[in-house]
């Protein structure tokens, strides 16, 4: 992990006075990876990412993206490498979505021509010569977005990224991501949305009261939770009984019989003995369906 | 240090404030107050119409005096604890550009859109009075609108300064309005009260010194000695020390306080 590692934190704390936002942080982001941030608001994550960024400096620990200490003079070289949306930002009003990418681009070296395709990849190439005063909050979001995106990052930083978008601008945002994870770019993002962010990242960090209190690819953090998990048998009135007896001899934590199905509780280990009791009721079983425990429940397991 | 970013960052802050006509508008208030005051400044006098540069200048002095450090204040106190509210403070200290760039940049577009407004505004007035003025009427003249230049650079270095350490924009124009209300109303008579309570007897020789650590008071003092009538009128010459009346020390008391502010800003920013 460590030799491929893109964003290496170590220790990283940042005080306000008496309260740690950031509490001691060891973190390792691979290259390539699309990496997800999650946490209540206060939980310490925006903190973090402008840890990362080296706008705030840590009181104690260190942070290194491509090697270089992000604190260091030897920094600004990895910045042009670097996208970043933050949070909530509130662009130029008196400019228009071109002249703002300009800017920018001007900042990052970037030619000019490029504005035009970034733009036309977040679906703003219409709106390119009209005021941000007169934009959306969606088509904000997206130019923040564009922004992040010029000069061909390898490393995007993207903090809420989905704020304020509509379902389907959600859908062509992960479109993206998507084609940037396939080009090696390397993603960091923070959402409060977890439905959303549980099915398109690699692997994920919960924070809470400044630290990181789970780590892994969604999989590895719902076994390690050990979470319950829940079948809906759907079978006919006269059958609830029969499904209760066939899973008489088996450590069931909870059965009830719902309206047209009967809902079971069972730990992960008597998963497939629950499946093969279930079989040998044949087709008086008409359907059925296995809940996994949601990256809410994960969330909200280790956040209390 | 790398020009270009600085450069990227002055040439945003010149153009927003030539779009948003802010340029044009304070050019035009120069204009208007220069004209009205060279033609009917005399008015009390009983006389109407331009009657030297001397007294034009005078009295331009004391309406300048009033006006420049307000407008400067007013220019830059938002230029950084904006950029922080607004978010965008982040967003720009993730790009390629140290924190002295950033500042340097802020400081240096805002001041030309200053220096551009003043000049386009006097400069038409001179136009306009050309054909009334003499080589060394007219040179006097440049040295009043050089030393207005250098008068809104100081106080635009200390709004830029104070929107360094303001922690919201609220604060930071409750901080502009009351750098100018000292610096402009209060200061002196700060100066002559302490004056008058020591009896003369104490601070009299320390007295033209203490003015140095006013801008206003320099840029009084660079325009009133450069008259002969004025000086001889206001009976300055007498109690004031002839080192002090040296233009080129007063300019360099001056760009002391053009860096002094920006060197504190650079210095706060940095952390």
């Amino acid at each position: 992990m460590a030799a491929a590692s893109v964003v290496t934190v170590r220790g990283a704390t940042r005080r306000y006075g008496a309260i740690k936002a950031v509490d001691g942080v060891d973190l390792d982001i691979g290259r390539g990876e699309l990496f997800g941030l999650i946490g209540h608001n206060g939980a310490g994550k925006s903190t973090l990412f402008k840890m990362m960024l080296g706008l705030v400096p840590p009181t104690s620990g260190e942070i290194r993206i491509d090697g270089e200490n992000v604190r260091g003079s030897g920094f600004r070289a990895v910045r042009r490498r670097i996208g970043y949306l933050p949070e909530n930002v509130v662009l130029y009003d008196n400019l228009t979505g071109l002249e703002t990418l300009h800017f920018f681009a001007s900042l990052k070296r970037v030619s000019a021509a490029e504005c035009r395709a970034v733009l036309e990849r977040v679906g703003l190439a219409g709106a390119a010569q009209r005021r941000i005063r007169e934009y959306s909050k969606g088509m904000r979001q997206r130019l923040g977005f564009a922004q992040a995106l010029l000069g061909r990052p390898q490393i995007l930083f993207l903090d809420e990224p989905t704020n304020g978008l509509d379902p389907e601008a959600i859908r062509d945002f992960y479109a993206i991501l998507r084609g940037l994870r396939a080009e090696g770019v390397t993603m960091v993002l923070t959402s409060h949305i977890l439905a959303e962010i549980q099915e398109r990242v690699d692997r994920l960090a919960i924070m809470a009261s400044g630290r990181i209190q789970a780590l892994g690819t969604v999989q590895s953090l719902r076994e390690g939770m050990d979470l319950p998990l829940w079948f809906d048998v759907r079978v006919a009135p006269e059958d609830f009984e029969a499904v209760r007896a066939a899973l008489g001899h088996l450590p069931i934590s909870a059965i009830e019989a719902r309206e047209d199905h009967v809902a079971v509780q069972c730990r992960r280990e008597s998963k497939m003995a629950v499946l093969q009791a279930l079989a040998s009721l044949d087709d008086r079983v008409l359907d059925l369906h296995v809940r996994e425990p949601s990256l809410e429940d994960v969330f909200f397991g280790f956040s209390d | 240090m790398e020009i270009a970013q600085v450069g990227t960052i002055a040439g945003k802050e010149f153009w927003d404030r030539i779009r948003n006509r802010w340029v044009l508008a304070v050019a035009l208030v120069f204009t208007v107050f220069a004209l009205v005051i060279a033609y009917f400044g005399g008015a009390q006098q009983g006389t109407v119409g331009f009657r030297s540069i001397e007294f034009t200048i005078a009295s331009l002095v004391s309406l300048v005096i009033y006006l420049i450090p307000l407008i400067a204040l007013l220019l830059g106190f938002d230029a950084i604890v904006g950029e922080r509210e607004r978010g965008s403070l982040d967003l720009l200290l993730s790009m390629p550009i140290t924190r002295f760039e950033l500042l340097l940049g802020k400081y240096l577009g805002l001041a030309a859109a200053l220096t551009f407004s003043t000049v386009a505004g006097f400069g038409l007035v001179a136009l306009v009075l050309a054909p009334q003025l003499d080589p060394v009427a007219l040179f006097h003249y440049a040295g009043f609108v050089l030393s207005s230049v250098l008068l809104g650079l100081a106080f635009l270095s200390l709004a830029v300064m104070l929107s360094v350490f303001a922690a919201d924009r609220t604060r930071a124009s409750g901080l502009a309005i009351a750098l100018w209300f000292f610096f402009v109303l209060v200061f002196d008579l700060l100066l002559l009260g302490a004056l008058v309570f020591t009896g003369g007897t104490y601070g009299g020789e320390i007295f033209p010194y203490l003015l140095m650590l006013n801008p206003a008071d320099v840029f009084r003092i660079l325009n009133i000695f450069s008259l002969e009538d004025v000086r001889s009128l206001y009976g300055l010459a007498t109690v004031f020390p002839a080192a002090l009346a040296n233009p080129w020390l007063l300019g360099a008391v001056m760009l002391g306080w053009i860096a002094g502010p920006l060197a504190i800003a650079t210095w706060r920013f940095r952390t």
